[in-house]
């Protein structure tokens, strides 16, 4: 499809705007510092309009098809988040005004029921996005540490942790000691115990894990990290499946991040914006990113820690998507938030339990939001990215593929409690039939997609014949 | 409401297939101790009073006056165009483009929109977004310091406060050394720089035009630099300025940052915004976040990926380049179709309108009696003193217009000194009233 650029035209535009109300002026910049050239399309509004809704058609959403990508937590989008976050009295609202005190009781609120949910003492709601939080958490343990006047530089993580984990560890400063896990897909207790020494700052774990099982021995985990003055960090990102059933707090977490796009449905956005808010317990809140919103007299006010680790965006965060995850909330209430864990459990092990005749289940236990497959004895060279590209074909977004690292060939189901039966079992039937096409007519399978836009994509002569944008000719 | 469309009975035949009684045990592997309660939170509401909560929320907030605030959040008119296309489902409840063959739409607009940002920044290649301005000037640290394989930062004060506080909070975080150089006469003291730095310098970061608006003469500072073999980086925050501005890459600026947020986005209470990063080729594997690329299937056709994936997390784990993962497609999607739909003629309207509207008013207060701050050129902000910031401010309130940003407690020095901000919004009969409203202060 051609682009924006190869439909300009000179000396159209898609928009009008007013004329100058007041007395024309030259010269107000020096010469040198006025560009000559602009190299933007030239295109009208009905150009613009049909060039941009053609590429939607080549996308795919939760709104067109199921998307059990595994831990990324693809739901629906309830459409009336979309209307709320819109009102005039918040897009509108500049950070810097006066007359604020509609952001910041929703953020305010919205802090405490995150507190509620999570069994933490305060919340911040500015990082950008999970990764953002997750070294946000970091850079507060970090603090919490000098503060003590201990230098700790060491943290755990097991081997099936989120990449985003090892990453922001290194972003802080820390060093990364990788764990590795039990027969079970659990912490290996013994390994933890071997490595835990006064140089560990915390563990970093995320709970379920990404083979989408609860740390049974969770209790006896934070116990050991704790007497060797250590902290815990959970990855939050699959809080899906334990809203109204677990508290992390309870658990002995001590600080975690939230993925609002996720859990609270505000949704993806192709990729972003979404929000990543981190909780701690108190002995941490003195550290969060300022400024926290204080409540006075029924007035909201911004407050400022001297301790803070400072500022980790402008201003307060993505305050649009925060009115989506507050109007889910409160939507969906308490009793709603327990059905989502209820019903995004069960949709995880009805298919568990559906598949696993059909592909090989190397963990199989009970399962919270979502389970592992693995690629592991397919016939005639099928691997698990062939399979991701035929599910293509029958118009079904893949599961995350080969993540966990640990289970050769992964393939990460994650249905999610917006699907119904109807839709999980046409995506079994899939499955089973993709099973049969691997066996009888393999090239179906190996050559897929033959139904979209484009056909596999050559990543090698990508990265080799860097085309990062588009030249005239 | 809950959104969850299996009935009783589906559940039922659900637990049968599993082979269990009840939903409570399939989390029968929690310890008993952990299990809670239920939340203290209100009670579900329906579809109506969800509306009704937010609408009464929404409206505490006063967004029918005129306004006057930039510094890092800029108003200015959206298209319906621009809201009509990222409201497509189909780009805002994707995941990200993972799986290109059905992503194409997003991917080919995030090229679109790396293109439009290499043009507008006057840099080689862009990536495909970052959190916020202020996160892509902390990132850029991290860049220099990689390409440089040095650890000192040194960093304007004219720069956006909030700015050099996430600054300082990653240089922290990585151990890297920070020195801020004071500003002389609105603009980076080019005299404590040349004191200042050094060739253990990684990068010098200027913001133009500065938080005063001040336009910053990149091509002194860019020679001071570049002598001593440190990266210069750039950031830009009022984006539209780039409409009208020599880009920072025809100044030489190695690394260009900045806050998209005045193309297409709303100003939203300070998020979510479209971080900006731009850079030279050499550097691209440097250049942390998502990268779209072009290239063909098997059979010869044009298409799109998420590029060079090798540098990021989920390959790279400890050893990436960064640990970003989201980025703020959705945003820069909006500034794709903002800068489509302006066009470069309708881009240069605005920002004409910006510049010509902006020194109206200055001009205007300054004739009504304001002082002259700095003498620097500005584009759409600028800096005037008066009397009593706190009860000019106080009084235009009181008539429906929120006025500049008091700069005292941003900088001791600047007591009574406002930022005005003028945009395509503000109508002349707005700029006349806080005149006539700042001669009657008496």
């Amino acid at each position: 499809m051609k682009l924006i650029f190869e439909k300009s035209r000179e000396g159209r535009c898609g928009v009008s705007l007013p004329e100058l109300d007041v007395p024309l002026r030259k010269g107000l910049l020096d010469s040198e510092l006025v560009r000559d050239e602009l190299d933007l399309p030239e295109v009208s509004e009905v150009d613009v309009i049909r060039h941009y809704t053609k590429l939607s058609c080549r996308n795919f959403g939760v709104d067109s098809g199921f998307y059990p990508l595994g831990s990324c937590t693809m739901k629906y989008n309830p459409k009336v988040n979309e209307d709320v976050s819109r009102y005039s009295g918040f897009i509108d609202c500049h950070p810097l005004q006066p007359y604020n005190q509609g952001c910041l009781k929703l953020m305010y609120h919205l802090e405490k029921m995150l507190c509620e949910i999570c069994g933490m003492d305060a919340f911040t709601l500015q990082p950008a996005a999970g990764a953002h939080g997750e070294l946000t958490g970091l850079m507060i343990i970090k603090a919490y540490f000098s503060d003590k006047g201990e230098i700790r530089s060491k943290i755990i993580t097991p081997d099936s942790s989120h990449g985003t984990n090892p990453a922001s560890i290194s972003m802080c400063g820390f060093e990364t000691v990788q764990i590795n896990s039990d027969d079970k897909g659990q912490v290996d207790i013994g390994e933890l115990k071997e490595v835990l020494d006064s140089n560990v700052a915390a563990v970093m774990l995320t709970i379920p894990n990404t083979l989408g099982i609860f740390e049974e021995d969770i209790l006896e985990i934070t116990r050991l990290v704790h007497d060797n003055g250590s902290l815990v960090y959970m990855d939050g990102a699959n809080m899906n499946a334990l809203l109204g059933y677990v508290k992390p707090g309870d658990m002995g977490v001590d600080v975690m991040h939230l993925n609002l796009h996720k859990t609270f449905s505000t949704p993806h956005g192709g990729g972003g914006p979404g929000a990543g808010p981190v909780g701690v317990k108190r002995d941490l809140s003195k550290f969060l990113p300022n400024p926290s919103i204080v409540l006075n007299d029924d007035i909201y006010e911004f407050s400022n820690s001297s301790k803070s680790i400072g500022k980790v965006r402008a201003f307060y965060g993505s305050f649009g998507v925060m009115v989506k995850a507050f109007s889910y909330i409160r939507a969906l209430g308490s009793e709603g938030l327990r059905k989502v864990s209820e019903n995004a459990v069960l949709n995880a092990n009805y298919l568990k339990e559906r598949l696993k005749g059909d592909y090989n289940l190397p963990y199989d236990s009970l399962c919270k939001h979502e389970f592992v497959l693995s690629d592991e004895g397919l016939p005639n060279g099928v691997a698990t990215l062939d399979i991701a590209k035929r599910l293509l074909d029958y118009g079904i977004h893949p599961m995350t593929v080969y993540f966990p690292l640990i289970v050769k060939g992964a393939m990460m189901i994650e249905p999610n409690e917006t699907e119904s039966k109807e839709t999980l079992d046409n995506f079994v039937d899939v499955m089973k039939k993709i099973r049969v096409e691997i066996d009888n007519n393999p090239s179906l399978v190996l050559e897929a997609p033959s139904n979209t836009v484009v056909k596999r994509l050559d990543a090698v002569k990508a990265a080799r014949e860097l085309n990062l944008t588009y030249k005239r000719e | 409401m809950d959104f969850i469309p299996n009935t009783e009975s589906d559940r039922e035949e659900m637990l049968k297939v599993i082979g269990v009684d009840t939903v409570s045990d399939l989390f029968g592997d929690i310890p008993s101790s952990l299990l809670t309660g239920g939340l203290r939170i209100p009670s579900g509401l329906s579809e109506m009073e969800v509306k009704d909560l937010l609408r009464k929320i929404s409206e505490k907030n006063r967004t029918e006056f005129s306004s006057f605030l930039g510094a890092g959040s800029y108003r200015h008119f959206i298209p319906s165009v621009v809201n009509h296309i990222i409201s497509r489902s189909e780009f805002y409840t994707a995941y990200t483009p993972y799986q290109p063959e059905v992503s194409q739409g997003m991917l080919q607009a995030i090229y679109e929109y790396q293109t439009m940002i290499c043009s507008l920044t006057g840099m080689e290649v862009a990536n495909a977004s970052m959190y916020d301005g202020a996160s892509a000037l902390a990132e850029s640290c991290i860049m220099a310091a990689n390409i440089t394989k040095k650890k000192e930062i040194l960093i304007s004060n004219s720069v956006h406060p909030d700015y050099r506080e996430v600054v300082r909070t990653y240089c922290e975080a990585h151990g890297f050394s920070l020195v801020e150089i004071d500003f002389m006469d609105g603009v980076t003291s080019v005299n404590k720089l040349k004191a200042k730095i050094s060739d253990k310098t990684a990068a010098f970061l200027v913001q133009s035009p500065n938080f005063f608006g001040c336009i910053e003469d990149l091509h002194k500072i860019e020679q001071i630099v570049h002598s001593y073999g440190a990266l210069l980086n750039v950031c830009v925050v009022e984006a539209t300025s780039l409409g009208v501005l020599k880009s920072p890459g025809s100044f030489g600026a190695d690394i260009v940052v900045g806050e998209g947020q005045g193309l297409g986005n709303s100003v939203s209470f300070g998020g979510p915004y479209l971080g900006v990063m731009a850079t030279k080729k050499k550097f691209v594997r440097h250049l942390p976040g998502r990268i779209v690329g072009g290239t063909t299937d098997k059979e010869g056709r044009k298409g799109y990926i998420l590029n060079l994936q090798a540098r990021e997390q989920h390959i790279r784990r400890e050893r990436a380049s960064s640990n970003i993962c989201s980025n703020q497609a959705l945003n820069a999607l909006a500034a794709t179709v903002y800068m489509s739909s302006l066009g470069k003629n309708g881009l240069r309207n605005v920002t004409s309108l910006c510049l010509q509207k902006a020194h109206y008013l200055y001009n205007s207060l300054l004739e009504a009696g304001a002082e002259v701050v700095f003498s620097a050129k500005f584009y759409n902000e600028f800096v005037v003193r008066v009397e009593n910031a706190k009860k000019f401010n106080l009084e235009l309130l009181n008539n429906g217009i929120i006025g500049g940003l008091e700069l005292g407690k941003y900088h001791a020095s600047l007591l009574d000194c406002m930022l005005f901000c003028v945009t395509e919004l503000n109508t002349r009969e707005d700029m006349d009233k806080v005149v006539d409203i700042f001669r009657n202060l008496g």
